[in-house]
């Protein structure tokens, strides 16, 4: 399995959204806040196929992610608003006037070691 | 069964309110017209309400409210944050209780739109309200945003298909941009699609001026780009801007989180004005929590600042990048923390959540979330728009009523707030 590097980007998505206002608590919001999009070429060059686990690792902490492949450019990767996308920022990343880099922080992405099951908010490097 | 009419949906900030929502024995029943956010979100309003609990063990509304005025009273430097999805009307007994225990106030804007908020202080924002957008909008721009999966009934409601007074035909009436740094739903839908490296907003902004104001920027390494786009694409959003009539510029946290964050903002007003020399030209923030822009509203008639303010001298400063929460959390000085209707625990950075488990924190919520099953007092409340009533302000800084709907077992934030204030109060003087 590869490792990446590039910058990780967080939005919404309409999935994290419904759910999030459903049950924080529940599956469906838990497994798409771990779901990373992913370029098709990436995903390759990780050896992964569409839905194939991954860590993702940035100065802060470390996370299990799933990939799904989507348009995105190469090098760049999108993960849904949450408790398991921030366990990769730090207050102290946070620049200008008081934002954290939610918008780009360097990660790098490895393939072939996420859990069976996403293992919910709080993973690791938050207690 | 009674079905409610003109119910205001309060995700986000479109604050759609034409819902139809269907109410049999105090039990939300069904909903119409809403996303599938806010079905979502009304559905389910009043389920997983946690229990009262005092240090993780249930207690008496009475022994919380007593527990939180004791905490906050004898705080040394309190945090007092969140208010974005609630109602104004708690907002300002938040903007009160801070005044009163000389504490840091802050709301989730700082992170998110506040860089805008604070842009518009120093340029201002020629802006307009949705219902000009949707009458008038001949052109659309949708910069750092992503509304068909954030603001679901933007484009259908107010900024895409409606036929308007002089857009009767609708999206046909209309021409639309994209800039993004990705493929979205949201560029999918645009006659133009300019997808831009990451960090390069102020670049774009600044060329963008350049071009309407007709001065022909000057490429030392010959490469006639700007944020990886030829300057032949950015000549044509000029052109769209200059042939239009009347033009509206939608912007979301890919503006206002990006590199540069507020400087963004500015340029990018600064860019609507220039527009206004040849056409007429508007922006509107994108905002995300249903009332987030209300925060900024109350905080600004309460204390003369949006976000970011400090009470401890007993009058209010305001300095973003000291007081806005994240910083304060980074610098680890707050010992008590007033936490209302946002939810840190999933929103927050780790780091910034570990420090707030070391502290005493209240929390008010409707659900149970992220931080309930770690904050030192958690008190429930009747979740806004569906159980409590009072006022939102849409992201055009229209205000509209939320409606009560149905009876929750549990009093409304602005209720528990003025509990919490009496008896801070009420100590102080004994």
């Amino acid at each position: 399995m590869g490792t990446l590097s590039g910058l990780l980007v967080t939005v919404r998505t309409a999935r994290q959204g419904a759910e999030m206002v459903s049950d924080k608590h529940g599956a469906p919001y838990i497994e798409e806040i771990s779901t990373l999009r992913i370029h098709q070429d990436d995903l390759a060059e990780l050896g992964l196929e569409d839905g194939g686990k991954a860590a993702l690792a940035s100065e802060h902490g470390e996370i299990r992610v799933f990939c799904k492949a989507a348009e995105t450019p190469r090098g760049l990767f999108f993960l849904p608003l949450g408790p398991v996308a921030n366990v990769l920022f730090s207050v102290h990343s946070a620049k200008e006037s008081g934002v954290p880099n939610w918008k780009g922080i360097e990660v790098t992405v490895t393939g072939g070691e996420g859990p069976d099951k996403p293992s919910g908010p709080g993973q690791r490097g938050e207690s | 069964m009674t079905t409610h009419d003109n119910v205001v949906c309060t995700f986000c900030g479109c604050l759609c309110d034409d819902l139809e929502v269907d109410v049999e024995d105090n039990a939300i029943k069904a909903v119409r017209k809403a996303c599938l956010i806010g079905k979502n979100k009304i559905m389910n309003a009043l389920s997983h309400a946690p229990a009262i609990r005092v240090n993780g063990r249930e207690a008496s509304l009475g022994a919380a409210v007593e527990e939180a005025a004791r905490i906050l009273g004898e705080a040394k430097n309190p945090l007092v944050y969140g208010m974005s999805s609630t109602t104004s009307e708690a907002q300002r007994e938040m903007v009160d209780i801070a005044e009163m225990i000389r504490a840091n106030l802050d709301n989730p804007s700082s992170y998110c739109h506040g860089p805008g908020v604070l842009a518009r202080q120093q340029a201002g924002l020629v802006t307009c309200t949705l219902g000009e957008a949707k009458n008038r909008a001949d052109l659309v721009i949708y910069w750092g945003c992503n509304p068909v999966e954030a603001h679901m009934r933007h484009l259908t409601r107010y900024s895409l298909q409606p036929k308007g007074l002089y857009t009767p035909e609708g999206r046909k009436d209309r021409k639309v941009v994209a800039i993004d740094i990705r493929q979205t739903p949201t560029t999918k839908r645009a006659d133009l699609f300019l997808q831009v490296t990451p960090g390069h907003t102020f670049e774009i902004a600044s060329v963008l001026r350049a071009l309407v104001n007709g001065l022909e920027p000057e490429f030392q390494d010959g490469r006639e780009e700007v944020a990886g786009v030829p300057m032949e694409s950015w000549r044509r959003v000029v052109e769209m801007i200059k042939a239009c009539k009347y033009g509206v510029l939608f912007f979301g946290l890919g503006v206002t989180q990006c590199r540069n964050t507020d400087i963004n903002v500015e340029q990018v007003s600064r860019l609507v004005q220039d527009a206004n020399k040849h056409v007429r030209f508007s922006a509107l923030a994108m905002r995300g929590h249903g009332n987030v822009n209300g925060c900024n509203q109350v905080m600004t008639w309460q204390t003369g600042f949006p976000l970011a303010v400090n009470f401890s001298r007993g009058f209010p400063r305001h300095n973003p990048g000291e007081y806005s929460v994240v910083p304060m959390l980074a610098r680890q000085e707050v010992d008590a923390a007033l936490i209302v209707a946002t939810d840190p625990g999933a929103h927050l950075p780790a780091d910034a959540v570990r420090f707030l488990k070391t502290i005493p924190v209240i929390h008010l919520d409707p659900h149970e979330n992220l931080t309930t099953p770690w904050a030192t007092v958690v008190i429930p409340v009747a979740p806004v728009g569906v159980a409590a009533a009072g006022t939102f302000y849409r992201m055009d800084n229209v205000p509209l009523r939320v409606k009560k709907m149905v009876e929750s077992p549990h009093p409304s934030d602005e209720d528990v707030l003025k509990a919490i204030k009496e008896k801070i109060r009420h100590v102080a003087h004994t």
